[in-house]
């Protein structure tokens, strides 16, 4: 390795070094990621009836897919529902903070973007655990809500989708922020400032002139916020209950009780959606911009 | 109408921005009272009175403490391994180019895009098909915690490095510097405040995975499964002890190494 990293700085006359550095981390890569996907797709197609003790059979059983899709439709879709709203909550609530850092913040830029990082210091599971305590029965927000009749008198946040959707949006808004962030902060103030000039209103030069050049921020964030959201399993764990499930905890429990071939082909149909959804992005944005 | 829309775009839009920022808070608020408190029953995770006791014996919950190393070990394990191998990958995609440079883009690209739960899936999938199913534990958390560190680090550090003016290098061999001394005493230092932060962001993602561990664990309790293990049963307060400390190193690391940076700036 170390031979490796004393060569890069005189690139193209070289006999490809590329190669020697880009390797060890490929090989990794393709050990641990790439192999696997393929045993995935494999195990999918395994025979059902099969078992950890007894072995699995590859049978080339499609009918998996169909089975474990018919019979947790609903989480599936629960899953992506669930999903779409915390991407769109987390838009609504991360554009006008990425904004207010891009334009409003000045030298106080640098310490609101650690601001926005901080909360990822506390450890995920017990920032969640905190909002069991927030969206309690006996909590602050659930009294509020039942005084002004947002809830009914025995109603409840905790153990709800309204819960569930509240944790994803909590704990990946970042995700949204800082792609965010990052394309407004590029572009050049004088082309809103020539909006002005050329009489548009405010309202006008953000939508005709800011948005349109923060949409490659917004598709990154709503990618990075829906792709961890959908294949979640924590939010719903701790802040609902059975009736929340989502195609995450479906998967996660499928493993456990050793189902691989369903769990198996569930992942690999989530994994489909992601890589398609992907695949439209790389066509707008290409390979280079990649993050 | 117009100065309407001024107002609303001076103020309420910075309104906005600070609540939302302030949200952001509000469960990490939650996490620091919590670390000083003692709840009315071991059963209940409520407010009940204030108590020092939490701080004083963080170690007092069974598990938590080692769990804490284990999660130190394979932290400290996979950011050397990932911040290695993810520095050698940034180099060689920003310095070269050849041909499948766009499927490499790309094969790096996936496991930051894949969700964790198929990153989990596949793996445990790879794991029982070769045998291994049996001896889950520290290794794979380790082997899984590597490869999806690495794209993390080659992000980070490409970054760093497409940001470089690479005329420094050439002047640096234009004044007689060979190949090795240019990379080491220019191109080095330069990257390096990059190959920090990758390494440090690295250790953070390890530090909290919860759904990729979860899969490779097997017996091996990092503390993130040990709190998921909790959340099953009782959670004791102590868990807020760690998320608080752990927030304020993390915040004292990233402000120190602010002001290095400033101090460093006007020196220059």
């Amino acid at each position: 390795m170390s031979s490796a990293t004393s060569a890069p700085s005189m690139p193209r006359r070289r006999l490809s070094p590329a190669w020697l550095l880009l390797l060890p981390g490929a090989l990794w890569l393709a050990a641990f990621f790439l192999v696997p996907l393929v045993q995935l797709v494999a195990t999918s197609l395994y025979d059902p009836t099969g078992s950890e003790e007894l072995g699995y059979a590859m049978t080339w059983e499609f009918g998996n897919y169909v089975d474990s899709l018919a019979f947790y439709a609903e989480p599936f879709l629960r899953g992506f529902a669930y999903a779409a709203i915390a991407t769109l909550l987390c838009l609504v609530l991360g554009y006008p903070l990425a904004y207010t850092m891009a334009f409003k913040a000045g030298r106080w830029k640098n310490l609101m973007l650690i601001l926005v990082i901080a909360p990822f210091f506390t450890s995920f599971l017990v920032r969640t655990l905190a909002w069991k305590l927030i969206l309690a029965d006996n909590g602050f927000v659930v009294g509020v809500g039942r005084t002004l009749g947002l809830l009914a008198d025995d109603g409840r946040l905790l153990a709800t989708g309204i819960a569930v959707v509240a944790g994803l949006t909590y704990n990946f808004l970042p995700f949204m922020v800082l792609p965010l962030y990052v394309s407004l902060e590029k572009i050049d103030h004088r082309l809103i400032e020539a909006a002005g000039d050329l009489y548009a209103s405010p309202l006008q030069g953000f939508r005709r002139v800011t948005l349109p050049l923060s949409m490659p921020g917004v598709v990154a964030g709503t990618l990075l916020t829906f792709i961890p959201s959908a294949g979640d399993f924590i939010n719903s764990r701790l802040l609902g209950d059975t009736t929340t499930q989502m195609i995450g905890n479906v998967i996660e429990s499928r493993f456990k009780v050793g189902d691989y071939p369903a769990a198996a082909a569930l992942s690999v149909t989530l994994m489909a959606f992601i890589v398609a959804m992907v695949a439209v992005y790389i066509r707008r944005a290409g390979t280079e911009e990649l993050l | 109408m117009v100065r309407l829309g001024r107002w609303i775009s001076g103020h309420l839009v910075l309104t906005a921005g600070l609540a939302v920022l302030t949200y952001m808070f509000v469960p990490i608020i939650i996490v620091v009272l919590m670390s000083f408190n003692k709840p009315p029953s071991r059963a209940l995770y409520t407010f009940g009175e204030p108590t020092l006791a939490n701080w004083l014996k963080p170690c007092e919950p069974e598990g938590l403490c080692s769990s804490l190393i284990t999660s130190v070990q394979i932290g400290l394990l996979a950011t050397v391994a990932a911040t290695a191998l993810g520095t050698l990958m940034a180099f060689g995609l920003v310095r070269h180019r050849f041909r499948g440079r766009p499927v490499a883009n790309v094969v790096i690209f996936l496991p930051m895009a894949s969700p964790e739960v198929v990153l989990g899936a596949s793996l445990l999938a790879l794991f029982v098909a070769v045998g291994f199913g049996g001896v889950l534990g520290f290794w794979t958390i380790l082997v899984a915690h590597i490869m999806f560190c690495l794209s993390f680090v080659v992000v980070t550090v490409r970054a760093r490095l497409q940001g470089m003016d690479s005329r420094l290098e050439q002047a640096a061999m234009d004044l007689y510097a060979t190949e090795s001394q240019a990379f080491w005493k220019v191109t080095f230092p330069l990257v390096f405040p990059g190959i920090l932060s990758a390494a440090l962001l690295a250790f953070a993602l390890s530090f909290d995975a919860v759904i990729i561990t979860n899969f490779n664990s097997g017996q091996t309790t990092t503390f993130p499964m040990y709190v998921w293990g909790a959340a099953q049963r009782d959670i004791p307060m102590q868990i807020n002890v760690v998320g608080t400390a752990m927030f304020a190193l993390a915040v004292a690391a990233v402000l120190g190494g602010e002001m290095l940076r400033r101090r460093r700036e006007r020196v220059q």
